[in-house]
């Protein structure tokens, strides 16, 4: 089961960064998405996939996962959520200004500098 | 009474203090206000004077961060008592000076609170014992004065100035930072004392050299000694009280202060002795040589300065070669020459600064400083006139004033140095009195454009800003006491002798001080010996250069300008710019991929080396959880979903593929025993799929990356390199298994928080300020998308607007 993990890990985050890299803003906001669903499962499996329970305590369960990583991970989807909704708003706000999603467009000129 | 630690602290308090009083002194100067706290530092330190000329020293120690070795502590003797009077007694007279130099119409409260901040840290540099303080005055000298110099900062050339300053002293205060360093890598303390007493045992220390040269780079650039004196010229963008006190009679002496204050520590070495007084002696010749081709009276004085300095310096590094002996009758010979250094540092401040506050007087009187212009001005002002014969005749060495004792003595140092047959002198030692006597003929030569370019001659009213007239009286008052000194010296040298030099000798020769008494008696009238020779033979020729000037003034075009030292200097600025500009544009390109990229790479280096380079790389799937048949194919899902994403055509496709994504995780959260996660999921996962959709009804549609094949297949090594490595690490981590988990202590969550949801009880309990600040973050989050939703575009730009 952690060397499915450690694949899917993988994966989602090679698509994750293929999609920051890109011009688009758009697919740079899956790519954020992408990047911090590879961020929870990683810390899922760091904590280890054993326990046949979940961890809530009752009668006769001994043997449950560990409850850290969930908490930490409950914690990171909230924020992470957050962040996701604060760079559609920003995004639908740069397009409106700009009329481009294209990143390179929107490098600003050199006179700022 | 006042300790040396709170002289030190008081100009800043009252640096502090000045912007505060000086909205209330709206009517009266706010000098007169400053003025008391030199005047008060010099009487206060002038009551030690009796006890030091018996041989006392003062010691005083402050724990400021003792577990580094670094204490505020401040030892007052001799050589530190010469410098802390000409700091606070010439600080007097430039202050006093400065009332009537600079209007109320200045910002004089920067002016002051600048000056104050440069007293305090000049004190604090000649008073510390420890190095690491040393070094903070130091710096804090250098960055005052550079904010003095660029007082006048509308001045495009005082900023220049006020650059080149700061550029070269704070360099050069950087290596004497190594080298203290250095110094306290081998003798393990930060106290100049503790390093003399243990240095002996260290001289074959590998690090003994490079210390001394550093430290040297440090003094020589503070000094303005060749081929670092550029700095002082362009310094004298300064007003004027600001080039007499700085730049001239104190600042500027710190460096010779430190090679004084080091000798004991590096005195007796071959290198030491030829850097410090071949260098010295270089920078006499040369600034003096320099010194004649001015037009600027100013300039002129500033490579007098440098040249003087230079002499100063030549002196010490001569008078270090007593170190090379036991004490005896031969090393008093060579001692000698630090009386003389010490005494012409005390001459030295009194001519240079009375010539300093001359040059503002006739700068504020007649609008110009051009010699050219000036000429004719002794009927109009006697006393201006009398006051720069009395300054320039010192510093060219004539009696009766100061500057002739002290110029005997160096020509004294200069030809016994000839005679010793250590550091190879049998053969160069010659050198010395010519280079010493080339020197002084200039230095003559220049003293007299001083007096007869300026004050003799016909006058040329039509060439001046104004009508000139005699200064006020109170302007001259500081330039008068100073010539006064001039003359008072040349009658009483044994009194500044007895007080002031005696015990000053004591700390640059700790040692042969306990052996027998220093102290020397100095008398004009030696008879008729080769120092008199030297200085009749410098009067002579001095006068017929100054004659016949116009027939060897050709002799200048040899050194054009772009040759000089000041275009190398201007070049390497641009060059330095240029280059810092071109490197910087080259990876700031303002694109985001770039940065990502570099930030990627880094991360690839870093992580993928650390696994190469620590071989933490293990994998070992035995301890593995068994695969069903649910997780397979969720994962497999999920894969499909995730790269899919990457070859979506339209959006929806995209946002749906995500939300397909998203709730599979939440099934694996199912699966793998977390359902809290799995329910937060689905919610968070929900408003993320109709936010997407809500937004991208006002976003672009979704195009075809356009990018170049190249950047495609970079971004794609990339990401899978990244992809690859994060395999390695969740595959790593299974065995890492070096602390125990934290998490056992969450399992008695009944007890302690009384809930039996432990992933609850920690969110909500263990950890519930955590869980606070999240809602912090969340809040400032949503605050930003509300604002950001509302936020009206400029006007102008309303057609933007949907």
């Amino acid at each position: 089961m952690e060397l499915l993990m450690a694949i899917v890990i993988g994966v989602l985050f090679t698509a994750a960064v293929y999609l920051i890299l890109s011009r688009s803003l758009l697919r740079i906001i899956f790519g954020t998405g992408l990047l911090s669903h590879g961020a929870h499962l990683l810390l899922l499996t760091m904590g280890g996939l054993g326990g046949t329970s979940p961890p809530v305590l009752a009668e006769g369960i001994t043997d449950y996962a560990d409850p850290l990583p969930q908490a930490l991970i409950l914690t990171a989807i909230v924020i992470s959520f957050g962040v996701t909704s604060f760079i559609l708003v920003l995004a639908y706000k740069t397009y409106s200004k700009h009329q481009t999603d294209n990143m390179d467009l929107m490098r600003g000129n050199d006179e700022h500098d | 009474m006042l300790t040396i630690n709170m002289a030190i602290a008081i100009p800043f308090i009252i640096a502090a203090l000045i912007p505060f009083v000086y909205k209330r002194f709206t009517r009266v100067h706010i000098g007169w206000f400053v003025l008391f706290v030199p005047a008060v530092l010099f009487i206060a330190l002038a009551r030690y004077i009796p006890a030091m000329a018996k041989g006392n020293t003062y010691l005083r120690s402050f724990d400021w961060i003792p577990s580094y070795n670094i204490n505020f502590s401040t030892y007052l003797d001799g050589l530190s008592m010469i410098l802390g009077l000409l700091i606070t007694g010439v600080g007097t007279l430039v202050i006093l000076y400065s009332i009537y130099y600079l209007s109320t119409n200045e910002s004089l409260h920067r002016f002051y609170l600048y000056l104050l901040l440069f007293m305090g840290s000049m004190l604090g540099v000649v008073f510390s014992d420890n190095m690491m303080v040393l070094y903070v005055f130091w710096e804090l000298t250098s960055i005052s004065s550079f904010l003095l110099i660029a007082f006048w900062f509308h001045r495009k050339k005082s900023r220049e100035g006020a650059q080149k300053s700061l550029l070269i002293t704070v360099s050069g205060g950087f290596g004497m930072l190594i080298g203290f360093i250095m110094l306290y890598v081998m003798t393990g303390t930060f106290s100049v004392r503790e390093v003399i007493a243990t240095i002996s045992t260290y001289t074959d220390h590998q690090l003994f050299l490079p210390a001394m040269l550093l430290i040297l780079l440090g003094a020589f650039t503070k000094s303005a000694q060749f081929p670092f004196h550029i700095w002082l010229p362009d310094a004298m963008e300064a007003p004027t009280p600001v080039s007499a006190y700085l730049h001239s009679a104190t600042m500027v002496k710190a460096g010779i202060y430190l090679v004084a204050r080091f000798t004991p520590v590096f005195g007796g070495d071959a290198t030491w002795f030829w850097l410090v007084s071949g260098v010295g002696l270089f920078t006499m010749f040369w600034g003096s040589f320099t010194a004649v081709r001015q037009v600027d009276l100013k300039a002129l004085l500033a490579y007098s300065t440098v040249s003087q300095l230079g002499l100063i310096m030549s002196l010490f590094g001569i008078g270090s070669a007593a170190y090379y002996y036991d004490f005896s009758t031969s090393s008093i010979i060579y001692t000698q020459a630090t009386f003389a250094a010490l005494f012409h540092l005390i001459n030295h401040s009194t001519f240079k600064g009375a010539l300093f506050m001359i040059v503002g007087i006739l700068d504020f009187e007649t609008g110009t400083r051009d010699l050219r212009r000036l000429g004719g001005l002794m009927a109009i002002m006697p006393v201006s006139f009398t006051i720069a014969l009395i300054g320039s005749f010192s510093m060219a060495g004539l009696p009766p004033f100061n500057g002739f004792l002290s110029k005997e003595m160096f020509f004294e140092a200069a030809l016994n140095i000839g005679q010793l047959d250590i550091f190879s002198l049998s053969t160069w030692g010659v050198i010395f009195p010519i280079i010493a006597w080339v020197g002084s003929v200039f230095t003559f030569v220049y003293c007299l454009i001083i007096v007869f370019q300026t004050f003799f001659g016909e006058r040329h009213l039509e060439r001046l800003e104004r009508p000139p007239k005699e200064a006020s009286i109170g302007m001259l008052t500081a330039p008068a006491i100073l010539a006064l000194l001039v003359v008072g010296i040349f009658f009483f040298p044994n009194l500044i002798g007895r007080y002031l030099l005696t015990p000053a000798m004591a700390s640059v020769y700790p040692q042969l001080a306990l052996e027998g008494n220093l102290g020397q008696t100095i008398s004009a009238w030696h008879g008729f010996n080769t120092e008199l020779m030297m200085t009749i033979g410098v009067i002579i020729v001095g006068a017929l250069l100054y004659l016949f000037r116009n027939y060897w003034k050709g002799v200048y075009k040899l050194f054009p300008a772009s040759w000089s030292l000041d275009a190398l200097y201007n070049y390497l600025l641009e060059q330095l710019e240029g280059s810092a500009y071109s490197i910087t544009n080259f990876y700031m390109t303002g694109s985001l991929r770039n940065y990502l990229v570099f930030i990627y790479l880094f991360f690839i280096a870093l992580a993928g080396g650390t696994f190469l380079y620590t071989g933490a790389l293990s994998i070992d799937l035995s301890g593995d959880a068994p695969i069903g048949i649910y997780e397979g194919l969720i994962v497999l899902v999920m894969i499909i979903a995730a790269i899919s994403i990457l070859f979506a055509k339209s959006r929806l496709t995209a946002i749906i593929l995500n939300g397909v994504l998203g709730y599979s995780i939440s099934v694996v959260f199912v699966l793998l025993r977390a359902p809290d996660l799995a329910l937060t999921q689905i919610g968070v996962e929900t408003m993320t799929t109709v936010l997407f959709l809500l937004c991208f009804n006002f976003l672009p549609d979704w195009k075809k990356e356009d990018a170049p094949k190249r950047s495609k297949a970079l971004n794609m090594g990339i990401a899978v390199s990244v992809g690859v490595l994060f395999v390695l690490i969740a595959l790593s981590v299974q065995n890492g298994d070096l602390f125990n988990s934290v998490s056992s202590y969450f399992e008695n969550a009944y007890e302690l928080a009384g809930g039996k949801n432990i992933v609850n009880t920690i969110i909500g309990d263990f950890r519930a300020f955590d869980t606070m600040l999240e809602v912090t973050v969340l809040l400032i989050a949503g605050i930003g998308v509300f604002s950001l939703a509302k936020l009206k575009t400029k006007k102008g730009d309303q057609n933007l607007e949907e």
